[in-house]
């Protein structure tokens, strides 16, 4: 995947805001490459600066300093009608949708096609009937925002956000207001839309299950920098930063983090398998082969993107440890013991 | 003649109610004519103050207080004092000081300023975040006050409206004292000068009957326009 030329690259861009005369950084220097095709991820709490990041992308944030790269041209001090330009080439997404409550559903769609001269409106129609069917929503066309589901308002935001394909689609923490079932859909919109457009996505949210689901990349944001970047399967199953694996437990255990294992005998250790391992039946040849025991003390195994892993945590006994450890690893079995 | 009518019973001083119907005209006029130039007037006035406020499209505080230190000082000016002050440019402007030519300029301008306000603040009532979403998909200030602005906050300006030509109508009473005409300039002079209460007690019935009717009016308005 790294062989694929960045389509936005950020060069040590940073900003900071001036309130009453101090300035206040939200965001150190920062150097990003996302790639085309993409759905990059930004996690972080509030506060952590990943609104400020997605903004520098269309420049709805000036950058204090470095330099926005996109599609190899520097655009980090544009203005007037090219900044309009790019921006109209780049869709945007939001937590609140952000709809005109006074436009009809397809007049919200139309809205930017109608910003710039060039089209008629019976190309504006076509292309905004041909908008509706994907996202789903044509038997809606006529009604206003409010008669709307959050889900259906949020599907009229990306289609909105793709009448004038666009090469990028920034979503600012796009299901944050949605329930699991709505935010399921909607990010199952944006997977079809990511493969079939080959649009290239940025998101920005606070669930680590939103990166796990559709993120190929992700960046965890803390205090203004990155603390953590790489492939999803590999930040999600060996977190290094204490940010991260908070976001992990979080997403694996709900809040109040992980379990109290002080009472149970045994090393404990955790597997991590990924893509085919998931589903081969190492364990249990292992365990016949070393003849050691374990308990099974908690795991997962579900998919992250298309990339099935499973995660277990075992207490392990038995003379022959050692062995089992080795067994393991040589099926591609990521073993690393927890500390107690 | 025939025996006293009703009327004539009720309101033994009222000999010709033509008068009333003239001030009628006179003060729909006085207020149809400075309505239009307030909104005119005030609504740019209005978005002009909304984007120069303070994290707007157009953050510029030095604008913002001038233009904010003009209102003010209109809106604090008591209207018939507005008035007074204001004699010698309204004879320039409309060669009139007194009739509806002459309550023209000054109704405007003690208007205009309290209108603009209010379309300030209905502006503020629209999220920022339309405004966001439309800069993100590259609209220019222009398309974003025509189109996102102004539509969004078109309930809130009609209840502005509204507001405004009901102040209206008292202003237009007040400035019967110094010759404006129409209602108020008889309610003033046969009411209150000439001692004779069922005047008083007719234009009063009059004005409170047009406010009436103008909120009403600006309600049934706002209802249709509100897809929330």
């Amino acid at each position: 995947m790294t062989e694929r030329p960045a389509l936005i690259t950020l060069k040590a861009v940073a900003k900071s805001y001036r309130v009453r005369g101090r300035d206040i950084p939200a965001l150190q220097p920062t150097d990003l490459a996302i790639e085309a095709g993409e759905v990059f991820g930004i996690i972080g709490h509030s506060g952590a600066g990943k609104s400020t990041l997605l903004r520098l992308v269309n420049l709805l944030e000036k950058p204090t300093a470095g330099r926005v790269v996109i599609d190899g041209a520097d655009v980090t001090s544009i203005d007037g009608a090219a900044l309009r330009d790019l921006r109209a080439g780049i869709g945007m997404i939001f937590q609140h949708f952000n709809l005109l409550s006074s436009r009809t559903v397809r007049d919200n769609i139309a809205f930017p096609l109608r910003l710039r001269p060039g089209m008629d409106e019976a190309a504006i129609a076509r292309r905004v009937q041909e908008l509706l069917e994907r996202v789903g929503l044509a038997g809606l066309a006529d009604n206003y925002p409010a008669q709307l589901s959050g889900g259906q308002k949020q599907r009229v935001g990306i289609a909105r956000a793709l009448a004038n394909k666009p090469r990028v689609l920034l979503c600012d923490e796009a299901t944050s207001a949605l329930d699991p079932q709505t935010t399921a859909s909607v990010l199952d919109l944006l997977l079809d839309i990511n493969r079939e457009l080959g649009l290239t996505i940025v998101l920005i949210t606070h669930e680590m299950d939103v990166i796990r689901r559709v993120c190929d990349r992700v960046a965890v944001l803390d205090a203004g920098r990155v603390v953590e970047l790489g492939n999803v399967v590999d930040v999600f199953l060996h977190p290094e930063h204490p940010t991260t694996r908070r976001f992990v437990s979080e997403a694996e255990h709900g809040d109040e983090g992980g379990p109290d294992y002080s009472a149970v005998e045994g090393r404990l250790m955790r597997l991590s398998f990924r893509g085919e391992a998931t589903y081969a039946p190492t364990l249990s040849s292992v365990v016949r082969d070393t003849g050691i025991e374990y308990n099974l003390l908690s795991g997962r195994i579900d998919r992250i993107k298309d990339i099935p892993y499973g995660q277990l945590t075992l207490a392990m006994r038995g003379a022959r440890m050692d062995a089992a450890v080795a067994q393991l690893r040589a099926a591609g079995v990521v073993v690393q013991e927890i500390a107690r | 003649m025939n025996a006293p009518s009703l009327l004539q019973q009720w309101f033994p001083n009222i000999t010709d109610w033509t008068e009333i119907g003239q001030a009628c005209i006179d003060t729909l006029l006085m207020l149809g004519g400075s309505l239009l130039l307030t909104v005119v007037i005030g609504l740019p006035l209005g978005v002009w103050l909304f984007l120069a406020s303070r994290s707007q499209l157009h953050d510029s505080p030095r604008s913002y207080a001038a233009l904010s230190l003009v209102v003010n000082v209109l809106r604090s000016i008591p209207f018939i004092i507005l008035m007074i002050l204001l004699m010698p440019l309204t004879f320039f402007l409309m060669r009139a000081t007194i009739g509806i030519r002459g309550a023209i300029p000054p109704l405007v301008i003690g208007a205009a300023p309290f209108f603009a306000r209010l379309v300030e603040s209905a502006l503020r009532e629209v999220g920022t975040g339309v405004v966001e979403a439309s800069q993100a998909m590259g609209a220019t200030t222009g398309q974003i006050v025509q189109r996102v602005l102004l539509p969004e906050a078109r309930a809130g300006i009609v209840a502005a409206i509204t507001v405004t030509a009901i102040a209206l109508v008292g202003y237009t009473a007040m400035g019967g004292i110094i010759g404006a005409g129409g209602l108020g300039s008889l309610a003033y002079q046969y009411g209150y000068l000439g001692y004779k209460p069922d005047y008083m007690i007719v234009t009063v019935a009059l004005l409170v009957l047009l406010v009436q009717l103008l909120q009403m009016l600006g309600d049934a308005i706002v209802r249709r326009m509100s897809h929330h």
